[in-house]
């Protein structure tokens, strides 16, 4: 068993319990070939839903969503790659394929009142699609914005219920559970050429990523950072994680993300507050004198 | 202030897909939460007729809250797998199961009052409800504070407050609507009360907001916010004044304060959404934050010297 943070809800899988895999994802090395996003697409059957062009760069699928598991990030800088400038032309073009990132303290799953959000075996987050009912709670509750309704049409017909034809419920990447459990690498890992998404046990990725980070540092490239990769961040560290070559937000991800839920236990200890103060203050209109 | 760094200006977080029937439940779960309270207090202080039409009123919204709920799902079919586990970790599902034994008694003790049968189950009905209103009327403040939309988790410890506030004012509110100014006389020191200290609650959670509540003075937020605050506060005025003989008054200023707290309730539902939208309320605060605890989400080259340590 490796010596990675253990996820909530994993640890009572005992001895069903598989090494914690996950992804890292190199964006030093991305050429924004969109492969990963076409093999999950494929392998998921996660349908198309109308095309944008957005003027953004090669970017046109614009975010991780309910029909988008990967979503390749490109962003045009006039910044040198390298920090003493050299061999460039003082501009580059930065390439970051974004995936659900299978916290360590996932929201998502935490805030699911069906259940149909669940830690599998492997330690990611998986969405049931026969539990999940489309409450959309989880939707709000990513700091990454991963998860997301789908609107489009349902694949086959529903149960007669308010003329609902929308599928209605909740999708993002299960990091292709049904390929783990055949002994397979999930098929956006599987098809990157440059291997900028490698999956594997997330020890054996952290020591990578250390060494990979090291090694782009020592030949200075410009901004080289790991994002999500220690479990002392506020989600735990991610299932996914990433090697950046600039802040997080200019990629689109928040800079200091934490599980929405680090603070319920307090929350709920403020709302019996206001409960009781309620039920008082009721009781209090009765019980008091004066000529209102 | 410095300007925040973003993808093409595109939100971090996704929006929140909740349509106009969340907002409206909040509103209506206030009013049963509050009613069932209000009805058991008034039958305990002899105001039998005040304690009968809240308890019509709280049947009333509690009937109404769910029918909310489910047709707001993407799969309303399926509405019951709410009920197919029980986690406190999620707001929603204690809210769901809070829903169902508030609602269940509060229709039960309604249907046997209607009917004139069975008085101590009704009591027990009444008595259930009453236990489960306070936390009916304020759960809804911890469930979209549990949340990352920065309006409304960095306001988590204001919102059940506001939510119990509101709650409070409109049950007292729409009793007020039903029941003549001098049975009335509990129900409308609660809506009284009840705006009065909404209004402090709000502009304590806007001073701890900064930047971030700004949304509740712009688009839709900022219109819903201001309805509020003048048919709340003109209603309350009126119940406080001439609604005290005039039944007309008493009518009308009830109406305002109900049509005040949806109102507030639909300021809070568009201002989660408006600041789930820009980046800059979601990228600020969590950047200024990354700056001053040398941000604890990225490892930069020399930070990882000992990985088999810091993998554990």
């Amino acid at each position: 068993m490796s010596t990675v943070a253990a996820p909530d809800g994993w640890e009572a899988y005992a001895d069903e319990r598989q090494e914690r895999v996950g992804f890292f994802t190199d964006t030093s090395v991305c050429i924004g070939c969109k492969a990963c996003e076409v093999a999950c697409k494929e392998w998921n059957l996660v349908p198309q839903d109308g095309q944008v062009w957005t003027g953004e760069s090669y970017d046109n699928t614009s975010t991780l969503g309910a029909n988008s598991w990967r979503h390749v990030a490109f962003v045009e800088q006039e910044k040198p790659l390298h920090v003493n400038g050299d061999g460039t032309t003082g501009l580059r073009w930065l390439m970051e394929s974004d995936v659900c990132k299978h916290c360590t303290h996932a929201a998502c799953l935490d805030v699911c009142p069906t259940g149909a959000l669940f830690r599998t075996e492997f330690g990611t987050v998986v969405v049931q699609e026969d539990i999940c009912n489309g409450c959309g709670y989880c939707v709000p509750a990513c700091p990454f914005g991963v998860l997301d309704k789908r609107d489009l049409p349902a694949p086959e017909a529903l149960p007669a219920f308010l003329g609902r034809k929308e599928d209605g419920r909740v999708w993002k990447c299960t990091l292709c559970y049904d390929r783990l459990k055949g002994g397979h690498e999930p098929a956006c890992a599987k098809a990157c050429p440059t291997k900028s998404i490698q999956f594997g046990p997330l020890a054996e990725l952290r020591e990578r990523a250390d060494a990979r980070l090291e090694k782009l540092a020592a030949e200075g490239w410009n901004g080289a950072q790991l994002y999500l990769r220690d479990p002392d961040d506020g989600v735990g560290g991610g299932g996914a994680f990433f090697l950046l070559l600039d802040d997080p937000e200019v990629y689109g991800l928040p800079p200091d993300p934490v599980v929405t839920t680090k603070h319920l236990g307090a929350m709920w200890r403020n709302m019996a507050a206001a409960a009781a103060a309620f039920a008082v203050g009721i009781v209090g209109a009765f019980a008091i004198g004066g000529r209102l | 202030m410095s300007e925040v760094r973003s993808y093409y200006g595109r939100p971090v977080l996704k929006e929140p897909v909740w349509t106009w029937e969340i907002p409206a439940y909040f509103f209506t779960g206030g009013v049963s939460g509050g009613s069932s309270v209000l009805s058991l207090a008034a039958k305990l202080f002899g105001n039998e007729r005040l304690s009968r039409r809240a308890l019509y009123v709280g049947a009333a919204a509690d009937i109404a809250s769910p029918l909310l709920l489910i047709s707001d799902l993407g799969r309303p079919e399926r509405f019951h797998h709410m009920l197919r586990v029980f986690k406190v970790t999620s707001p929603m599902n204690v809210g769901a199961w809070v829903l169902l034994v508030n609602g269940g008694a509060s229709t039960t003790a309604a249907v046997l009052e209607l009917l004139g049968i069975w008085k101590p189950l009704k009591l027990l009905g009444e008595l259930v409800a009453a236990l489960f209103g306070p936390p009916l009327a304020t759960y809804t403040g911890v469930l979209v504070a549990d949340t990352a939309v920065p309006v409304w988790h960095e306001a988590r410890q204001e919102l059940p407050w506001l939510f119990g506030a509101s709650a409070a004012a409109s049950a007292g509110a729409a009793a007020c609507v039903l029941c003549a100014p001098d049975a009335a006389r509990p129900a409308r020191r609660l809506a009284v009360g009840g705006v009065v200290a909404e209004g402090l609650v709000m502009h304590a959670m806007e001073r701890r907001l900064g930047e971030v509540g700004e949304v509740y003075h712009r688009g839709p937020a900022g219109a819903f916010s201001w309805a509020a605050r003048g048919l709340a506060g003109g209603g309350a005025l009126l119940l406080a004044t001439r609604g005290r003989r005039s039944r007309g008054a008493s009518v009308l200023g009830g109406a305002m304060v109900c049509a005040g707290e949806l109102c507030l309730r639909f300021a809070v539902f568009h201002a989660g959404k408006q600041s789930a939208r820009d980046p800059k309320y979601t990228v600020r605060p969590q950047r200024e934050r990354a700056d001053r605890n040398g941000g604890k989400a990225t490892t930069k080259p020399g930070e990882a010297a000992a990985p088999a340590a810091r993998g554990t």
